[in-house]
């Protein structure tokens, strides 16, 4: 097949994908333009004068909502769930290789959390720490402690909104090291052990390295799906939003270019730490290379 | 010599018997502790929290709290009216809309990342490229949804790109109204935003197959289309079922993209639990939560009764 021709199927189907780039990036692309609107522009072309106005506008706070605290927020919480999703995948990985009883379970549960819908996990998730807040006023009203008085709400960011985001990114993670293990010769563990390597050793001289970069796919996958994650934290986070809770609001709120000015600037982020990701993988990828090259 | 030696080899089979099961033993004490964690997180805040939602949708409420006492006064709500034939009830209604997004969604994200995947897996030559272009197809998944839905305004509104090429052309006098804000910005933002899920376990699919069956279909005389029905399609439905899987899931719950391209007007099954849970009717939206999950699982059973999930990875 490769060494036919090309017909002209290849290139209906190359105008096609092209088109579908187009419509996959085309919309980003006119917020971009349009967010170095001038200061006089609306949310529509024609650009009227370029400029960095709502840019500054953006810089100087957004009225009442601290997007930079939000922002902040939503970017801590990334870090830790992706921390969380690459250490809990990854020794579940593992574990999913040795076989244990209740494995189908787990990986049922796994799949089941991912395709339920998100309004539901999150609702599950609320009610639940709600439940948790009143049963602890009951316990504060029955004993009359000081430290159990007026604790206000047990949810917030790194308790309910960490769950709801763990239960959006973990099974991905789980499924990204079933691939992964799948495809990962055991010879070379094999190999450690013979030369008298203990368990600890083989994982983290072997293991570790071997898999880096798609370590780093799953930590990709983990901040980003976190950072943007909305439908899941609506209803399990307290008073205190991310940032895609407050972009949601604002959509309905703000009618000037500063909107865009934050969407350049939050689909910047991603993109940064997209490139970082895939540049780690790459390099990573090298390395191992011209180490085999070498060793 | 051979005196002390002889025994060894009869001794040693045990010794390594009993060491065996003791690893083994090991190992699976090992495993556990490995999956734990994992298991602990979906059990605190996936398992216990569905089992809260079942519990609470059958409690009573009131203004000001719920009451924990057994009624299902809550489902009774959820269908009120709907045993009348006349005019459908709000829950039909909702639902009818909710699925109407759901198939011209599934419809839609299938037939382009089918064509999609199809052109990257059997057209696209160079593994480097490949590796490439399916990396511009996934890169925008991992960038804001609620931007990428408001970077359709400048083009859909009233002013937008699309209405003033068209009236510059002369195609049309008055702008359109309804390209924002409508039932057609809902699905064209879900197309949009959920194409990926489609395209990633098609192309899965598609990289499994064997090329020297495109080959023998070729050399038995089949046509190009022949071949993509016959041979193509029916390898690939594991892929399909997948990303169907996802689609419809994502597409049911909704209530993001319906709140923000349907301008808050327009109705979701997702979006009913929403403004219930924030008026505090929390068994109410916790009944309709239930009745989501039903409606999507039997959806998705109709679907995994096709596949092996895990033999797919």
């Amino acid at each position: 097949m490769s060494d036919r021709p090309r017909g002209p199927a290849f290139y209906l189907l190359a105008l096609f994908f092209a088109a579908f780039v187009a419509f996959l990036y085309g919309p980003t692309l006119t917020i971009l333009v349009l967010s170095f609107q001038g200061p006089q522009g609306g949310l529509t072309f024609p650009l009227n004068g370029v400029s960095t106005h709502w840019f500054s506008r953006l810089w100087s706070g957004m009225g009442v909502v601290d997007i930079w605290a939000a922002l902040w927020r939503s970017l801590r919480l990334g870090f830790v769930v992706m921390a969380l999703t690459v250490v809990l995948s990854f020794f579940a990985g593992l574990a999913f290789r040795k076989h244990f009883r209740g494995e189908g379970a787990l990986f049922t549960i796994a799949v089941a959390s991912l395709i339920v819908p998100s309004i539901v996990v999150s609702l599950g998730i609320g009610l639940e720490f709600r439940l948790l807040d009143d049963l602890v006023n009951a316990a504060a009203a029955a004993t009359g402690w000081g430290w159990l008085q007026e604790h206000g709400t047990l949810m917030g960011l790194y308790t309910s909104a960490l769950g709801a985001h763990l239960t959006w990114t973990l099974p991905f993670g789980l499924l990204i090291m079933f691939a992964v293990f799948n495809r990962f010769d055991p010879a070379y563990e094999e190999a450690a052990r013979d030369l008298g390597a203990t368990g600890a050793q083989t994982l983290r001289h072997v293991v570790v390295p071997i898999l880096g970069p798609s370590l780093v796919g799953v930590a990709l996958f983990g901040f980003t799906l976190s950072f943007d994650e909305l439908a899941r934290t609506s209803q399990a986070i307290g008073g205190r939003n991310t940032l895609p809770l407050e972009l949601q609001g604002l959509t309905t709120t703000v009618t000037t270019p500063e909107i865009y000015a934050l969407g350049t600037l939050t689909t910047a982020m991603s993109l940064l730490v997209i490139g970082l990701a895939l540049g780690t993988g790459l390099w990573l990828q090298k390395r191992k290379a011209r180490r085999a090259l070498l060793g | 010599m051979t005196d002390i030696a002889l025994p060894a080899p009869a001794e040693a089979p045990a010794a390594t018997a009993q060491s065996l099961t003791r690893t083994a033993r090991r190992t699976r004490r090992l495993a556990y502790l490995q999956a734990a964690p994992l298991a602990l997180v979906f059990l605190v805040f996936f398992l216990v929290p569905l089992a809260l939602t079942v519990m609470v949708s059958f409690w009573e409420y009131n203004e000001y709290e719920i009451i924990p006492a057994f009624t299902v006064q809550n489902y009774v709500d959820v269908f009120e009216g709907c045993l009348s034939t006349s005019d459908p009830c709000t829950t039909l209604r909702t639902y009818l809309s909710t699925l109407k997004f759901c198939f011209l969604t599934w419809a839609f994200t299938l037939l382009i990342g089918f064509t999609v995947a199809y052109f990257l897996a059997f057209h696209v030559r160079s593994a480097r490229t490949q590796m490439a272009l399916f990396l511009i197809c996934t890169i925008p998944f991992w960038t804001s949804n609620v931007i990428r839905m408001i970077s359709w305004i400048p083009l859909l509104g009233r002013n937008g790109l699309v209405n003033d090429t068209l009236r510059s052309v002369g195609i049309i006098d008055a702008p359109i109204e309804g390209l924002l804000y409508s039932d057609f910005s809902v699905v064209l933002a879900f197309v949009h935003l959920n194409t990926v899920f489609m395209i990633v376990p098609i192309f899965n699919s598609m990289a499994r197959i064997d090329r020297s069956l495109l080959e023998a279909a070729y050399d038995a005389g089949a046509t190009g289309w022949q071949t993509l029905w016959n041979v193509v399609v029916p390898l690939t439905k594991p892929g399909i079922a997948i990303g169907s899987i996802f689609v419809i899931t994502l597409v049911m719950g909704d209530f993001v993209t319906v709140g923000i391209m349907g301008g808050q007007q327009i109705a979701s099954v997702g979006k009913v639990i929403q403004v219930q849970m924030s008026s505090l009717q929390f068994p109410a939206a916790a009944a309709n939560a239930v009745v989501l999950l039903g409606a999507v699982m039997v959806m998705i059973l109709a679907m995994t009764r096709l596949i092996d999930l895990r033999r797919e990875l």
